[in-house]
């Protein structure tokens, strides 16, 4: 091997060294990358979705002098409220558009009128008359919702020329008309969060998903929380070494990767086959996400209790307490914010699940809303998966809206679970 | 009365007790300094007649929550007449939940009527009757435990100890909870499957080529005879989670590699929980965006390149997934990086090596094997993924290896097979479980491997 001079080894090593810093620098440039590229997918998810659905939080109403015609509703004058219920209240609503539009003389066009406004407006009628039957023989301007097709055009979403467009040139023009006079404008979409499931996009709300969601948490809560709590209690304090703990630890740590579908069939097959609790009921739906937040919730608790330093159990020790004394007035007490943190993540993990309760047959189509935890109910994530489903184009606004909705109390959970955690946690 | 009633009735009965046994407690061990010779603190003595209270109270509870459907279920069909009795199984069972729903007030079939209504009547009845005893029951048990926890109130009793072993009961009974639920996952999906391998042959459904799983309502129909080669879903599975992870896994490293090498603390501290958005979002807002906007943008991209591209494209999907799971890989990948000891690293410098350099040939093939653990995990992941395929990708079982191509999974199948009304004894119904049998077996085993990886690989460098 020939000796290099000095000005070639310098050579070598400047030529390599420019080729490895090259390397250098590429590399750091794929991880920006890559950064910059997981960061680009949140954003272009979340832009999509608000894209498309910010629009479903406003809805096109048309104002109209309804006449609560006592020749329609309550002929006899009874007031009984089977009459007021069984009344035919689409043809008050026709004969107020009728009054608005008088040139729609012939059957086909008055058909096309009607179809103006939602068939969902007959129903605010009668449940208005249900709720005041003193209505009958006035007549009153009321904001009544228009039909989806009239909405997506009024909001611009489909160009009045385009090929999709299924309002026909004589609609076009009454709306333009209406529009004019005042009579057709942009609300705030109160039905979106009062109503429940319709197939009807205009009277479709998340309120009964919603709620369905909401007892469904509440039973995952009550059950998954002491549950958890007490297991990990257990496992960190009183535990012997034996086998048993061992199979429990391995069996905690595998049941939080199992695939959240298995747990639907076990609802399935035990709880509804089984045990014979009725299907479609939050009960049964937060049963089954007890048992798949139930390794979340013990495991965030034994690292809250793992946190509480041994000098405060063994001066409660010095002083006389039992071991039991020692866990509930002192180490609980100091890990329950960890704990209630864990409760909360497993809790949004929770809202957001959607797979086990398709199982359970959640996804039903379901107007009413839910009263308690054994009534028939949807959830939110399903009542987005049902709307995804629905070929009406503007579902595909209410379901981004429900995303935004969904998201918006997954952020105030998580948020909750880090201001806890700042707030009360301890470092020792 | 009503249940809940009843419950309350217990409750308060359960409060009741509590501070009769506190303030005989109290009597029993005398006041001021004499009340030292109580063992316990009276609370305790509270305690322990409660639980005494409520313990028999709820015990009669359960039994009757058991049994009581089985007794006056029986007892209906003793009475029903002759020709109904005698009937086969299914058609028993017909009958009886037509006498349930008589019997809770709802319509039946008329022609049926005239011959249960009698059945309804006492079945009614018998209801009526075993609520009535078990209310005297239950608050008679409540009152014979109070009674004997009573009796057994002494100053030197060890009311205490006595409390501590009934909570530390409740504690091992709640540990249990989880083996249970493994438990009843493992049973319940056994015993249907086996159910379905009694009617679909093992060999058949584990290795057979075709999946239609339509079962003939007729003999004579069309395609009445199902296919249950489950070949072409585990091959979409494998297709789609491939994609996904050929996503996730090197973006996901390289967001490891640079938060934790390169990054400031301040970048870190921002980036890391942005990221971590994308592990919290639901799964089924991800479904809805690649259903609704990932899938037709690649349609469309292979449109203008002239390539055929079906609409639910397993692409797609893979897409998709590959996004959800890059927090995963990076989090774990995050985590054994950040485990390799300084030392090495240093070492590493001191040699000359620039950071790309220690980064390759030092930090990755230390951290190998947790990295590999948690591209296992983040596989089973995939695998047990649900809505974004059900949303995004097929139902046609497709045997292809085309990612521009429609195909479905395990996951999407055991949805289609079990949402809506199924007779639940068919194999249709059956080879969801089964099914789901593999899709726990398969994702219990990576798993399983992942954690013994990963914890040898911490026990190596602790």
């Amino acid at each position: 091997m020939a000796i290099l001079t000095p000005a070639e080894t310098r050579r070598r090593v400047d030529a390599s060294l420019r080729r490895r810093y090259r390397t250098e620098r590429l590399f750091r440039l794929y991880g920006l990358v890559s950064v910059l590229l997981g960061i680009g997918f949140l954003l272009v998810l979340f832009t999509t979705i608000v894209a498309n659905g910010y629009g479903a939080f406003q809805h096109t109403y048309l104002r109209l002098e309804i006449r609560f015609d006592p020749a329609v509703i309550d002929p006899d004058g009874t007031r009984d409220p089977e009459v007021i219920l069984g009344a035919d209240y689409s043809q008050l609503v026709k004969e107020a558009l009728r009054s608005l539009v008088p040139e729609a003389d012939d059957r086909a066009s008055r058909r096309e009128l009607n179809a103006l406004l939602s068939t969902g407006a007959p129903y605010e009628l009668q449940q208005m008359v249900l709720a005041n039957p003193g209505l009958v023989g006035q007549t009153r301007e009321l904001w009544l919702p228009a039909d989806d097709e009239v909405d997506l055009y009024v909001k611009g979403d489909v160009p009045a020329d385009a090929d999709g467009q299924r309002l026909s040139g004589r609609q076009l023009a009454w709306i333009g008309q209406l529009a004019e006079a005042g009579r057709l404008d942009r609300r705030f979409n109160a039905a979106f969060f009062t109503q429940g499931d319709s197939r009807e996009p205009e009277m479709a709300g998340i309120w009964g998903a919603t709620k369905g969601s909401f007892f469904m948490l509440l039973v995952t809560l009550v059950l998954s929380f002491p549950l958890g709590v007490a297991a990990a209690i257990y496992l960190e304090e009183f535990a012997p070494r034996s086998w048993l703990v061992d199979v429990i630890e391995v069996n905690i740590n595998n049941l939080a990767a199992v695939p959240s579908i298995v747990f639907g069939l076990l609802g399935l097959a035990v709880f509804i086959n089984f045990f014979g609790l009725p299907r479609s009921a939050p009960l049964v739906g937060g049963l089954v996400l007890t048992l798949m937040t139930l390794p979340v919730v013990i495991i965030a608790s034994r690292a809250a209790i793992k946190s509480v330093p041994p000098s405060v159990r063994e001066a409660a020790l010095g002083v006389g307490a039992s071991q039991m004394q020692i866990v509930f007035h002192h180490v609980l007490p100091l890990a329950m914010p960890g704990m209630l943190t864990g409760a909360i993540i497993g809790m949004a993990r929770a809202l957001g699940e959607s797979a086990p309760l398709l199982m359970i047959g959640m996804v039903a189509f379901i107007v009413e809303v839910p009263g308690g935890p054994l009534s028939p109910a949807t959830a939110l994530p399903v009542q987005i998966y049902l709307w995804a489903d629905s070929p009406e184009r503007a579902f595909v606004e209410r379901t981004s809206a429900a995303i935004m909705v969904l998201l918006a109390f997954l952020l105030v959970m998580n948020a909750a679970a880090v201001w806890l955690r700042n707030r009360f946690e301890r470092r020792w | 009365m009503r249940l809940t009633t009843l419950v309350l009735i217990l409750a308060a009965m359960t409060l009741a007790a509590y501070f009769v046994g506190r303030h005989r407690a109290l009597a029993i061990g005398g006041t001021g300094t004499a009340a030292r010779r109580l063992h316990s603190l009276p609370r305790y003595y509270g305690y322990f007649t409660s639980l005494w209270c409520l313990l028999p109270g709820l015990l009669v509870l359960a039994a009757w929550a058991a049994f009581s459907d089985t007794v006056i279920t029986g007892r209906v069909v003793q009475s029903l007449p002759e020709a109904l009795r005698n009937q086969p199984e299914a058609q028993l069972s017909l009958a009886l939940n037509d006498i349930r729903n008589l019997a809770a007030g709802q319509m039946v079939d008329e022609s049926r009527q005239a011959e249960i209504s009698v059945a309804a009547d006492l079945y009614n009845e018998l209801r009526a009757i075993s609520q009535r005893v078990l209310s005297g029951l239950m608050i008679a048990a409540g009152f014979v435990g109070f009674a004997v926890a009573w009796t057994r109130l002494r100053p030197q009793f060890r009311a205490r100890n006595h409390v501590e072993t009934a909570i530390r009961l409740a504690l091992v009974a709640a540990s249990l909870v989880a083996i249970l639920t493994t438990l009843g996952i493992l049973l319940s999906v056994t015993f249907e499957a086996v159910r379905f391998f009694g009617q679909v042959p093992f060999t058949e459904f584990l290795f057979g080529l075709t999946w239609s799983p339509q079962t003939a309502i007729r003999a004579d129909q069309v395609g009445s005879s199902g296919a249950f080669g489950a070949v072409p879903l585990f091959a979409g599975t494998l297709l789609i989670s491939g994609i996904a992870l050929v996503v996730a896994v090197p973006i996901g490293l390289m967001i490891a590699i640079f938060l934790s090498e390169y990054a400031r603390p301040a970048l870190r501290r921002v980036v890391k929980p942005v990221l971590e958005v994308l592990a919290g979002i639901p799964t089924v807002v991800y479904g809805y965006f690649a259903a609704l906007t990932v899938a037709p943008m690649i349609r469309d991209l292979g449109d203008r390149l002239g390539l055929d591209v079906a609409s639910e494209s397993a692409l797609g999907a893979g897409l998709v997934m590959g996004v959800m799971i890059i927090p995963f890989v990076s989090s774990l990948s995050d985590d054994v990086i950040n485990a390799v000891p300084r030392a090495m690293r240093e070492g590493s410098y001191g040699l000359g090596a620039t950071k790309s350099e220690t980064i390759k040939r030092v930090i990755l093939p230390a951290a190998l094997p947790g990295i590999v653990g948690g591209i296992l995990l983040a596989a089973s992941r995939a695998i047990g993924e649900t809505m974004i395929v059900v949303m995004a990708a097929g139902l046609s079982a497709n045997l292809t290896a085309n990612p521009l191509e429609s195909v479905t999974t395990v996951t999407v199948q055991i949805v289609t097979l079990l949402v809506g009304d199924q007779e639940f004894d068919s194999p249709k119904t059956l080879a969801a479980f089964a099914l789901g049998l593999v899709l726990f077996v398969v994702t219990l085993v990576l798993n399983i491997i992942a954690l013994q990886v990963v914890r040898r690989y911490r026990e190596q460098y602790d």
